[in-house]
């Protein structure tokens, strides 16, 4: 989308650091989130989950539940649709368990009750015999020829032949000649990573409250990131025409992409059905962990070739993902991402997507990118050290820029990095000295960003302020940019624009609110659905002046003559326009509608110091700096805040946090007590540096900001660990037990 | 005639090629194209690509136009969380 009216200065409200307009409700305790939702005659909901990671379901017996008092209805599996096929069957599959349990948690039927407690009790009173099976949770184990099958015929036509079974889908691209580049380095060095599957552990577990009756029209009122999403995937788990089904997003305390998918909206709807009742559905802490959607655990390789000089003459990456017992690991974002910050003329990258028995991933912040990142910024760490060059050189010799090619294919536009890793070089904290058993990492970071189906509506009041309707459940603070840019283009204060997240029967389709699209998508739609109001201001003006549309413009919230040609009248603020409206031609309603194609990618470089106490392996990051390309930061108090919170989701993924299976294939940690997310105390303050390089796709070069922060962290914490032990760590979460194994061994070993 | 890139785990469904040539105005008609040509490539295409034309990462409008000197790549579809 080609931008003649692009805004790149003179901003009088984007860039001011406004306070966010939910705030007060949100610390108050006055918002409300998706299980604040009440309904008269509510029921209450609790899911009977399989213990086992993999069994077949015998016999479900539901007799002794509906026997108890109080018990309304129970659904399994018979009471969805049926006929479903790829996607749509996976998604109903995960939700509720058909022939077999996949894993640990896996749904296997539903009990809708007058009580939360007598819900729970009568889930304990469904018998369900099962047929254990053999399982498998570990990438490489469950790629290896003895591996049990978990499902058949689930590989797509892309996986070469003699791959297992649970080998679904495969990857490879890149460009040049990978063993010709190697032949030209003088350093070639190869290594093996891990990481474990963390979760987004957002703060507020899944709820809802449905209503549906038995002429399939409903409601449904629920925590998500995309509620035309809800409302399609629901229609089509329960047989409904989508449009009967209005679905309405809550607050939401938290998605990180974890949010995008469903879980139990579905079974809340076929339970109000079966009940005739509005039903209630919340998720408890260790129903999220076992059974929504972490993200993917990697086995990966690399090899990376470099001249004595820093120039990289080949890079080369094997990823295998493991996405629990569906297709859908983001082994090719992996793949792509891996050696995207870098311009090499031999590359390759094959990815493997790998099915388990673990629940079905989903996306966790540029899903894919930060394992990648960790495995290939691990290496180039490895052979600057070796070849004694300082780091922030190497990249910038080896640095994508505008008109170089990316690594999986095109040519680059207009891109920041080569002034993330400027800034970086020249930020005091890459200068400052270390203190004994300290070490320094640095890491780069990419992700793509993403546009996506957006509509948005700008009705004005007739005392000239305005409502904002968008369709992008507000994740990160975007109500506030959303009404900044409003009122840049409206000229009023940005205390005058309300904005609203539109349910879904009130605006057309707009994607769930991930891949870093909000503030550019409806950001876009909010500009041009407010340019579209100040024309019809400005006709109006016209109207009243007796010239032509033309001859107006709009400025500071008024209309004007565009000069002494157009003739001499006073200017007409916004209030007086719009007092008017009802006699003058009617309401006044900016909209858009449209798949913005522009989102320009992002690029990062962050700053990591650790300290690592070699006797007991615990690791303390002491300080960090995030520098990242904004494109335009609409309110950098929550560009900040993203940056920041990449930063300590990072720091998480990298030294503690991960899903422990036992032996039995169940999860072994499920709470937050046993599942270790950085806390307030265990982090530094984050220091963060906004890079501006305008994105050519937006109106005032806006670029996603919400993912890249978590792509270089797990590296750039692994480099500076690493450093500080004296010994390449390998395999996150580098956890005391990992790094004494480590030191350990490399005493033992050399 | 516009040249599209294919990444090269597609080369199986294309007669070996990582570069082939469609007549194309918009990344609509280089999909309808691909598949035309290179029926192997249906079940890719169905399950959804993205195209980068001149750098621009189009992840789903099949109007963007495309021009027969466009640098014209076939992508995974991109999605984020």
């Amino acid at each position: 989308m080609a931008f003649d009216d692009t805004k790149t200065e003179d901003f009088k409200v984007v860039g001011q650091r406004v306070k966010r307009p939910d705030g007060v409700d949100k610390v108050t305790g006055k918002a409300k989130f998706g299980a604040d939702a009440v309904a008269p005659g509510m029921l209450f909901a609790a899911i009977v989950r399989s213990p086992h990671a993999h069994a077949r379901i015998v016999k479900i017996d539901t007799s002794k539940a509906e026997a108890l008092s109080g018990v309304k209805g129970i659904v399994t599996r018979a009471d969805f649709a049926t006929g479903l096929t790829g996607g749509d069957l996976d998604v109903l599959e995960n939700v509720m368990a058909g022939e077999k349990a996949l894993y640990d948690g896996h749904a296997v039927a539903a009990v809708a009750a007058t009580s939360q407690l007598i819900a729970r009790d009568a889930a304990k009173l469904v018998e369900v015999e099962y047929e254990v099976l053999p399982h498998v949770t570990d990438v490489d184990k469950a790629m290896a020829a003895d591996a049990p099958v978990i499902r058949e015929g689930a590989a797509d036509q892309s996986v070469p032949e003699g791959m297992h079974a649970n080998v679904v889908r495969y990857h490879e691209s890149g460009h040049g000649d990978i063993e010709a580049g190697f032949a030209e380095a003088d350093l070639v060095v190869e290594d093996s990573f891990k990481t474990e599957a963390t979760h987004q552990g957002y703060i507020e577990p899944h709820a809802c409250l449905a209503q549906l009756g038995g002429d399939n029209k409903g409601e449904l009122w629920c925590c998500t990131q995309g509620h035309w999403n809800v409302q399609k995937l629901c229609a089509a788990m329960l047989g409904l025409e989508t449009s009967q089904l209005r679905v309405t997003a809550s607050e939401i305390g938290g998605g990180f992409g974890g949010k995008t998918a469903v879980f139990i909206e579905p079974v809340a709807l076929a339970l109000s059905r079966k009940t005739s009742r509005p039903v209630k559905l919340v998720m408890s802490r260790s129903e999220v962990f076992r059974a929504t959607g972490p993200t993917a655990s990697t086995s990966m390789d690399i090899k990376i070739g470099m001249k004595k000089d820093g120039t990289i003459t080949a890079g080369q990456g094997t990823f295998r993902l493991q996405g629990g017992a569906f297709p859908g690991a983001p082994m090719e974002f992996t793949a792509m991402c891996a050696f995207a910050p870098y311009n090499l003329q031999n590359v390759k990258q094959v990815g493997y997507d790998v099915m388990a028995n673990r629940p079905k991933q989903a996306a966790y912040r540029a899903p894919g990118s930060p394992m990648a990142a960790f495995a290939v910024e691990s290496v180039i760490d490895e052979l600057c050290k070796k070849l004694g060059l300082d780091p922030i050189e190497v990249r910038l010799k080896n640095a994508s820029k505008q008109g170089t090619k990316a690594s999986f294919g095109p040519t680059w536009d207009r891109i920041g990095l080569v002034e993330t890793l400027e800034a970086a070089q020249s930020h005091p904290h890459y200068s400052a000295p270390l203190k004994e058993g300290q070490g320094r990492g640095i890491s780069c970071g990419f992700w793509f960003n993403h546009g996506g189906e957006t509509s948005v509506t700008l009705a004005l009041s007739e005392d000239g302020t305005a409502q904002l309707s968008v369709g992008t459940p507000d994740i990160g603070g975007s109500r506030a940019s959303m009404a900044q840019m409003a009122a840049e283009e409206l000229g009023i204060p940005y205390e005058n624009i309300r904005t609203t997240i539109a349910d879904t029967a009130t605006l057309g389709y707009n994607e769930v609110s991930h891949g870093s699209r909000v503030t550019y998508a409806s950001g876009l739609a909010t500009i041009k659905a407010a340019r579209a109001a100040v024309k019809i201001l400005c006709a109006r003006a016209a109207a009243k002046w007796g010239i032509d549309e033309d001859a107006v413009v709009w400025e500071n919230g008024c209309a004007k003559p565009s000069g002494p040609n157009a003739g001499e009248f006073d200017p007409l603020p916004i209030d007086k326009l719009t007092r008017s409206m009802g006699r003058t031609g009617g309401p006044i309603v900016g909209h858009f509608e449209a798949t913005p194609e522009g989102a320009g990618v992002s690029f990062a470089t962050h700053i990591v110091d650790a300290e690592v106490d070699k006797e007991t392996g615990q690791t303390k990051v002491v300080r960090y700096t995030v520098v990242q390309d904004a494109g335009k930061a609409i309110n950098p108090a929550y560009v900040e805040g993203q940056f920041q919170g990449g930063a300590a989701q990072g720091i998480g993924w990298a030294l503690n946090e991960e899903y422990i299976y036992g032996e039995d294939g169940r999860l072994q940690n499920s709470v937050f007590l046993d599942y270790r997310i950085p806390v307030a105390s265990d982090l530094p303050m984050i220091d963060t540096v906004i890079v501006e390089v305008p994105n050519p796709g937006h109106p005032y070069g806006v670029r996603g900001v919400g993912e890249t922060s978590i792509c270089p962290p797990l590296a750039a914490i692994a480099n500076a660990v690493s450093n500080a032990a004296g010994v390449r760590l390998k395999e996150l979460p580098m956890s005391p037990p990992r790094i004494l194994a480590a030191l350990e061994d490399q005493a033992n070993n050399g | 005639m516009v040249e599209v890139n294919l990444w090269s785990g597609l080369r199986a469904f294309a007669d070996g090629k990582d570069c082939v040539e469609v007549d194309a105005k918009n990344v609509g008609e280089v999909l309808s194209a691909l598949v035309e040509q290179y029926p192997g490539l249906e079940h890719v295409i169905e399950a959804g690509v993205s195209v980068a034309v001149d750098g621009k990462v189009i992840a789903s409008g099949l109007t963007e136009p495309v021009k027969p000197d466009s640098e014209v790549y076939l992508m995974q579809q991109l999605k984020g969380g």
